[in-house]
């Protein structure tokens, strides 16, 4: 007997708004709702949320359950948890999905502890599919496929949970795509009294600071991905690519080694552990081509690496491979666009 | 206040630098080839945690680790570097544990120590990366948790203040005690070994590790209780059977590739050749990838 049970997306909030993220999760969700023959339900859980659901339901979700309550927004562990654990014994979903965020991060972990369901972090792809227990023999059919990285993005593991229900799983921010799903889209919301999901008790750990800037950095959405690695070599060899980024009107992004070494915030790490972007453009310079790296770019549509070893595993991938010094290369780039273009 | 602190920690293979050695001529990880290593965050809890041993004389840090035998080598590393002693959880029955089994096994394990204030881990472990045996053992331990933390700012009057360090920003908690706090890897890098601790506790070994001992150094060992590193089994800290190892876990791996990269076939130009650079622009610009 197939699971009719439904498919449920926590909807992270952002000043107000829907995170990224969660629409993304929204997109693939309702494909594999429809794949299953479910619904696709949305859980928006904080403050003054009149309205939210006109941003949920374009994205395909056929119910959207709100929590409101001053105290719930901004997410702190035990509250967001308590809700999910009491309504997912309610209305048992098969699947639960959320952002690989800090607050997903630490929500999901919570909530599969309470109800002993597997949770898979980090997935990059998710599917339905059937599954033998090698041991068993029992078949399961149409259970959810969890595709994630594992050993440091060297292997690709396809995880299921045969017996437990949710099957939870989480997902960082551009690796699903966004997409509008109808924009007339319309459901049903269900408002859920606080009272009956929270205890007073939950609210033990107190903000008392919070300092959230704005993000200024949007290489998800670039169309030219300008990367440095490990191999740029400093922060101050870092201002060349953001020259080389400001003629092109390109982002700036890096790798984990760039990043680790300092040269440049986390912020702009792709990759496996930073961000997926797909740009029509990626120049690689002094990027080796860890896996975990390559994962979050491959999808770019022209590779143009730069680096001085010629047997950079990166340049496997590459369409244009320029072997030389990035400082030497970088600046012919800015000075033969400047000279070409218009 | 002297506080009882508990210490997550993990052995991993070193996946971030996985070097040309470490491929297999088909393209494959040769695991054998990495270096079993002090998970990195885990440093950086155990650095907040000798902080606060620092800061409330009398203190002890207890270090707990699950996984092999060979396992009590980051517990050796972390007594080097201040922690008072440690506990290697290990059992065949624990083998082939996700996530939420290896919670539970180690919860048990804290419960097992009993009277904490606070247990401190790394954020997530570099095998995995997935970040979630902090909260869940925060769950089965019914404590609150703070996670993404950077600093201790402060702990008095049964309450942690927090330092966390988000996507966009930073925000500071306060929590109650006891509580779970993970560490990142943006905190403070953990103090390097202490010279006379070293000599100290060379040979503080677990009792698998005792075996292969001469047997002077054995009862060197016997003679000196605080060179023993504790080892305990699934039935030790009274774990259920049906909630360790692969029969506790609820996410079965159903199958494992490698990653490998079609190859694409790549246009080569040198550094030097200026017209050759000057003319892939060019071609961008004519397709409209650029400008």
């Amino acid at each position: 007997m197939a699971d009719k049970n439904n498919l449920i997306v926590y909807c992270e909030l952002d000043e107000g708004r829907v995170a990224d993220v969660s629409l993304e999760l929204l997109t693939k969700g309702r494909q594999l709702a429809d794949r299953l023959g479910v619904k696709l339900e949305a859980l928006v859980i904080g403050s003054d949320l009149k309205g939210i659901e006109d941003q949920i339901f374009p994205y395909g979700a056929d119910v959207v359950y709100k929590v409101d309550d001053k105290r719930l927004y901004p997410y702190t562990s035990l509250p967001h948890s308590s809700v999910l654990i009491n309504l997912f014994k309610e209305i048992e979903p098969q699947i639960a999905l959320m952002g690989a965020t800090c607050i997903g991060r630490d929500l999901g972990p919570r909530v599969s502890s309470a109800l002993h369901s597997g949770l898979t972090a980090d997935c990059t792809s998710l599917e339905i599919g059937d599954h033998t227990d090698a041991k068993t023999k029992k078949d399961y059919k149409d259970l959810l496929y969890q595709i994630r990285p594992a050993f440091g993005g060297n292997i690709v593991a396809t995880i299921v949970n045969p017996e437990c229900r949710p099957q939870m799983a989480t997902v960082r921010e551009g690796v699903m795509k966004k997409e509008i799903y109808n924009p007339d889209h319309k459901g049903v919301v269900v408002d859920l009294d606080p009272a009956k999901y929270v205890k007073d008790e939950d609210f033990v750990v107190d903000i008392i600071d919070r300092q959230i800037a704005k993000s200024k950095v949007n290489i998800k959405g670039a169309p030219i991905v300008v990367a440095g690695g490990y191999g740029v070599g400093s922060k101050e060899n870092f201002q060349l690519l953001f020259d080389l980024a400001q003629t092109l009107g390109a982002e700036v992004g890096a790798s984990r080694a760039a990043v680790d070494a300092g040269f440049i915030e986390h912020e702009r790490q792709i990759g496996q552990t930073g961000v997926t972007v797909r740009p029509k453009l990626y120049i690689a310079c002094g990027i080796s081509g860890q896996i975990q790296h390559i994962a979050g770019m491959q999808e770019s549509s022209i590779i143009i690496s730069i680096n001085n070893d010629p047997n950079a595993p990166i340049n496997a991938i590459a369409d244009y491979v320029i072997t030389g010094n990035m400082e030497d290369v970088v600046p012919k780039l800015i000075k033969y666009y400047k000279k070409n273009s218009k | 206040m002297s506080l009882n602190i508990i210490v997550l920690a993990k052995q991993v293979p070193d996946t971030r630098n996985v070097g040309k050695d470490a491929m297999k001529a088909d393209g494959t990880i040769n695991r054998a080839a990495l270096p079993a290593i002090f998970n990195p965050e885990d440093l950086n809890a155990l650095e907040q945690a000798l902080r606060l041993k620092d800061a409330n004389p009398g203190s002890t840090i207890t270090v707990l680790t699950m996984g092999l035998p060979k396992s009590a080598e980051v517990i050796r590393e972390a007594i080097y570097r201040g922690a008072d002693g440690g506990i290697v959880l290990t059992d065949r029955a624990l083998g082939g544990a996700d996530t939420l089994a290896t919670s539970y096994s180690l919860a048990q394990a804290v419960k097992k120590i009993g009277n904490y204030d606070i247990i401190l881990g790394g954020r997530q472990a570099i095998d995995g990366d997935t970040a979630q045996v902090g909260p869940q053992i925060a769950e089965k331990l019914g404590i609150p948790q703070v996670t993404y933390a950077e600093e201790i700012v402060d702990l008095k009057d049964g309450k942690v203040t927090v330092k966390r360090r988000l996507e966009h920003g930073i925000e500071t908690v306060v929590a109650p005690l006891p509580c779970v706090v993970t560490v990142n890897g943006s905190a403070a890098d953990c103090r390097p070994r202490n010279a006379k601790r070293l000599m100290k506790y060379k040979y503080a070994v677990s009792p698998s590790e005792k075996a292969s001992l001469p047997e002077e150094k054995q009862a060197l060992v016997d003679g000196r209780p605080y060179l023993q590193i504790n080892e305990w089994g699934a039935d030790f800290v009274e774990a259920d059977p049906q909630q360790i190892g692969f029969p506790g876990s609820p996410t079965k791996v159903k199958t494992v590739e490698n990653v490998v990269f079609t190859a694409k076939e790549a246009r080569h130009l040198e550094g030097a050749d200026d017209a050759g650079i000057e003319d892939l622009i060019k071609e961008l610009i004519t397709n409209h990838t650029i400008g």
